[in-house]
């Protein structure tokens, strides 16, 4: 045994890696040595095996492994700082691809695998997170449809949450204002992709809710690769939706590929421009449902009107022997007009285009029953409202009468009640 | 019909207070009322004159109506703020 090499080797700061069979080595030193030639020859590998043991260290974060197969097995450790970097959930009996170096844990003496970075075998990393925090979210009933809230049918305050670059913006604003621009729209600009990414579209979601009293909120960007997207399959996301008490839009890119915002969304938009056109409804369609309920007011004094000239025929019926023929036949002629153009009026309606209709308002403002009064008809108003009848108001009794440009104060003097087409005189004052 | 003026003018009023949905709303209780038949004359005058009113007041509404754009703003402190923002 040669003590000057025993020397030499204990006091070498860096161990030799060729030692002579005579040496006699600490336990210590035997590790080092090995561990030295290790790390040298073997920088990097990269090992394909499965899972088992699997344990993640509360609170370090560190997770431990063995990686297997068939005929062998190893210890893996993952520092936590590489672990945050895996995107999908590791778990026994996966089928992996460890990327690290190889070393021993001195304490134990142990051979291990010091993992880097982790895919999966069969199949994308994302995709596999994606399936996996699919899966979680829908187990959690994040998908729920009773959950789902429906959206307003006029939204006057729209949220949207999206990067203030890109084509996305730009689309919304635009379908938008060609749309229904009797809105306004409160763009929360975000990073849609990267780092923090998530983060940022979540808390601008919470804000919205906290602060603004917006009606509904579009989240989205444009299309992109599935890692572009990423940021709308996270959890923080997909939470934020979720817990947002105003209806959410989930408009992200590409037409095929559904993101988890998606699934959470109340509605789900295939792409922004997408979104844009069923957030708002069409001014254009709107417009002529008003125009319809037009049509219903005037369809319905029109039936007014020709109730009215039915009692009016009565009335010039009764009192033709009082009453110049002319008379009679000017007001029989003013009510077929009237009805005439009644029915012109709404003809042109369902023809006419919208433009046109403040016109259209003002003739048939003009024909509106008071329109009549104007031409010379009146009403009776008595203590109890408007006089219908004679029954209604006796002799003596105070009434108004209206007329187009003012009221008249009155008193009964006399009653003549129709009974069976002669008129009978009641009391004459 | 000087009361009748009155009303009319508080009317006016009030549907420009209304949101375009509400007015709407409105509008379609009156085609409703008026459809019925069974108000009289005196009332369904004010309704279709208040029916008119609310029909013109949507349609300007929609017609002359702005896109109105708005951006969020992050403050110190983490509240965020809207400032305006010009519709190209």
């Amino acid at each position: 045994m040669s003590y000057e090499l025993f020397e030499n080797i204990r006091g070498a700061e860096e161990p030799q890696s060729s030692v002579s069979e005579e040496r006699i080595l600490k336990v210590k030193d035997l590790l080092r040595l090995s561990k030295s030639v290790l790390e040298r020859n073997f920088p990097e590998v990269i090992v394909e095996g499965e899972i088992s043991n699997f344990k993640k260290h509360v609170p370090s974060g560190h997770l431990y492994f063995t990686l297997k197969d068939d005929e062998a097995q190893v210890r893996v450790v993952m520092w936590r700082s590489d672990a945050a970097q895996v995107r999908f959930d590791l778990g026994d009996g996966m089928k992996i691809l460890v990327k690290g170096k190889i070393s021993i844990y001195e304490p134990r003496g142990d051979f291990q695998l010091y993992a880097l970075s982790i895919l999966p075998v069969g199949q994308g990393a994302l995709q596999l997170a994606f399936d996996q925090l699919k899966k979680k979210l829908e187990d959690e009933g994040l998908f729920s449809e009773d959950h789902k809230k429906p959206l307003p049918e006029f939204p006057e305050r729209i949220g949207v949450v999206t990067s203030l670059e890109g084509a996305a913006i730009r689309d919304i604003i635009s379908i938008i204002n060609r749309r229904f621009p009797l809105v306004e729209l409160v763009i929360y600009p975000v990073k849609v992709q990267g780092d923090g990414a998530a983060e940022e579209i979540a808390e601008a979601i919470v804000n919205l809710n906290r602060v603004s009293n917006t009606d509904v909120i579009i989240v989205g960007r444009g299309g992109g690769s599935l890692e572009d997207l990423w940021a709308f399959n996270e959890e923080v996301v997909a939470r934020a939706i979720y817990d947002s008490r105003i209806p959410v839009i989930s408009a992200v890119g590409h037409q095929v590929d559904f993101t988890i915002a998606d699934f959470v969304a109340d509605v789900r938009a295939a792409t922004p421009s997408a979104a844009a056109e069923l957030v708002v409804p069409d001014k254009f369609k709107v417009l002529y449902s008003v125009q319809s309920l037009l049509r219903g007011i005037t369809k319905s004094v029109e039936q007014r009107l020709h109730e009215l000239s039915l009692e009016l025929d009565k009335l010039t019926h009764h009192y033709a022997l009082r009453q110049p023929a002319s008379l009679v036949d000017q007001r029989s002629q003013f009510v077929d007009d009237l009805t005439r153009r009644m029915q012109a009026e709404t003809e042109h309606f369902i023809k006419g285009r919208y433009e046109k209709l403040a016109s259209v308002i003002s003739h048939l403002t003009a024909l509106s029953p008071q329109a009549v009064l104007k031409r010379g008809y009146a009403f009776v108003e008595g203590s109890r409202g408007v006089i219908g009848s004679v029954k209604k108001i006796e002799v003596g009794e105070n009434a108004k009468i209206h007329l187009h440009d003012g009221t008249l104060d009155s008193q009964i003097t006399g009653k003549y009640e129709q009974v069976e087409g002669s008129a009978r005189r009641e009391r004459e004052g | 019909m000087s009361k009748s003026k009155v009303q009319l003018a508080g009317n006016e009023k009030a549907k420009d207070d209304l949101s375009f949905e509400q007015a709407l709303k409105r509008l379609e209780e009156i085609v409703e009322t008026l459809e019925a038949g069974n108000s009289p004359l005196e009332e369904s005058v004010k309704l279709y004159e208040e029916g008119m009113a609310l029909a013109k007041s949507c349609m300007t509404r929609l017609n002359e109506a702005k896109l109105k754009l708005k951006k969020i703003q992050k403050k110190s402190g983490g509240d965020i703020e809207e400032i305006d923002l010009e519709v190209q």
